[in-house]
């Protein structure tokens, strides 16, 4: 939709890709990357009985505004020893993959990056870009911190692949469909339509499936938790043991990029939660632009309701990194092998079961 | 099998518990003081900036003797009998205090030179902000007294040593000092 408005715009279809394509970022990853930083310091805070940043701006609002233009102006330091074409591309590549999943991500029904019918898939396997950039990080720097951080962070996403994709195999199962829009789409309606409480389908398999789907949930919740490098799983950039993991070398703008990346990636994980289990975009009350006949109105509340879900889900990332301790390398690949991975093969046998009847 | 689940509930038990405890803490106020904007009250003996009340001063350099790091230094010149210097008490003051400095970066803030002062004018301030980017700002000089003031009342007290002195020598002169008057003291 926002594409054939380009398109008529500019009367050029490159031109309109090109604005189609950066929309996300100029208008959602960077705004929401400031504002997210300044939260998790808000928040940690708060939780911590302090105050946090107060003194730029309200409340200390613009003091991510005022890092990013320190973090601009320092000199980009590249260790003599370490490896320079790797080291040069590296962030970039984590951003790129991060970046990438926002294509198929649905912020409203009116604006989809791209509306692939491989949507999921495509996010899964575009963060694999993610993995192969903390590597060549952690390689390059030529630092024996980074390149333990980057082994465990590699060795943790990969691991933490496997039951997030059984979740996603369950989801597909009962939609038969990988499209994220689509997916969104027949959440519509109320609440109870959402795939948390069963999805759409009226029925008794509707109320077998509740407990199943919450589980399912637990485990993605979990694992993407996981798979973004966050406390209690932060064991690749943990500050006590590794200085701070793959990009203890960096500086200046390379090392924005991976903070850019790392805050993007929680939102993206955050997202594809939501447009699995809690309706995508869809509003759980109704809309009101369809109370007030506003057919406009109701892309707007979308994205708003987009944004609020996703925000929920990236303060809880933010709530648990500041309640618990993180976890040992061991305990670490226990929970992913002992306990999620089983959990989910049961619990897609169970739903595939659900869902014949 | 059973240990397995145990170690489930566990875990999601112990999360929420600590869940909870931190949610908990996002509404308790927070114990951070904005410094520059909001000032912590200080205790009621608080010891900082000492200040000299110059009027009160007798300068009799109890205070500077008190400094175990010989912060303080006076000077002081005698009155004359014609001037009349009291403090706002209305005790007598026999001397001009010409110099009264404290190097604040001497001193240790031990509050010594309180409690020996008759008049009660050195004392301390709730003032502790007072850093500087040169030492020398921070020998503070407390006496009221002008440089020519300073150089008047010496000059004053010399002339009149100097017309006591002569008057003793006519008088010297006058009458021959009859011999041994008084017995010598001490």
């Amino acid at each position: 939709m926002t594409y054939d408005f380009f398109y008529k715009l500019f009367g050029s279809q490159i031109i309109a890709a090109i604005i189609q394509s950066l929309l996300p970022l100029f208008i959602f990853i960077l705004p929401f990357a400031l504002f997210a930083v300044w939260l998790e310091r808000k928040v940690s805070a708060h939780m911590q009985d302090r105050l946090g940043p107060m003194r730029v701006g309200w409340h200390g609002w613009l003091q991510t505004v005022a890092d990013i233009l320190k973090l601009i102006q320092k000199e980009d330091i590249v260790a003599t020893a370490s490896d320079k074409p790797l080291f040069n591309i590296a962030p970039v590549l984590v951003f790129v993959g991060t970046y990438a999943a926002f294509a198929a991500i649905p912020f409203s029904s009116a604006f989809i990056g791209s509306n692939l019918d491989l949507g999921v898939f495509f996010i899964v396997a575009v963060s694999g870009f993610v993995v192969a950039g903390i590597l060549m990080a952690g390689w390059a720097s030529n630092n024996k911190y980074s390149l333990l951080g980057s082994m465990r962070s590699v060795a943790q996403i990969i691991s933490y692949e496997i039951p997030t994709m059984m979740v996603i195999i369950t989801i597909v199962m009962i939609t038969g469909t990988l499209n994220l829009n689509t997916l969104s789409e027949m959440q519509t309606g109320h609440f109870w339509n959402w795939m948390i409480f069963g999805g759409p389908v009226f029925g008794v398999s509707k109320f077998l499936m509740i407990p199943f789907m919450i589980v399912s949930f637990g485990i993605i919740y979990i694992s993407t938790l996981a798979e973004v490098n966050r406390t209690p799983f932060d064991i690749p950039e943990a500050e006590s043991e590794l200085v701070s993991g793959y990009h203890t070398e960096y500086s200046g703008m390379k090392f924005a990029m991976f903070f850019l990346a790392e805050y993007a990636n929680m939102f993206a994980v955050s997202a594809i939660v939501v447009a699995l289990f809690f309706g995508g975009y869809q509003s759980p009350f109704g809309y009101v632009g369809h109370l007030f006949g506003l057919q406009w109105l109701v892309p707007i509340e979308q994205l708003l309701w987009f944004a609020a879900k996703g925000l929920f889900f990236v303060f809880v990332q933010m709530w648990l990194r500041w309640t618990l301790p993180r976890l040992r390398v061991d305990q670490l690949m226990t929970v992913c092998w002992k306990y999620l991975i089983p959990l989910a093969f049961v619990d897609l046998i169970i739903i595939g079961l659900i869902t014949l009847i | 099998m059973r240990e397995y689940f145990k170690n489930i509930w566990a875990a999601i038990f112990t999360v929420s518990v600590g869940m909870k405890i931190t949610f908990k803490h996002l509404f308790v106020p927070a114990v951070t003081i904005q410094y520059p904007d909001v000032k912590p009250k200080l205790p009621e003996r608080e010891r900082n900036r000492l200040y000299v009340n110059m009027d009160d001063c007798i300068g009799c350099d109890q205070c500077a003797r008190a400094c175990p790091v010989s912060a303080i230094t006076i000077d002081t010149v005698k009155a004359l009998p014609t001037e009349d210097l009291k403090t706002s008490q209305g005790r007598k003051k026999a001397l001009w205090v010409t110099n009264f400095s404290i190097d604040f970066s001497k001193c240790c803030f031990c509050q010594l030179c309180v409690f020996p002062c008759p008049t009660v004018c050195i004392y301390m301030t709730d003032v502790y902000e007072f850093s500087e980017y040169k030492r020398e700002n921070l020998l503070y000089n407390f006496s009221t007294l002008t440089t020519e003031e300073i150089k008047q009342k010496k000059t004053n007290y010399n002339l009149f040593e100097a017309e006591k002195a002569k008057e003793k020598a006519a008088k010297a002169a006058v009458a021959p000092v009859p011999a041994k008057a008084a017995p010598k003291e001490n």
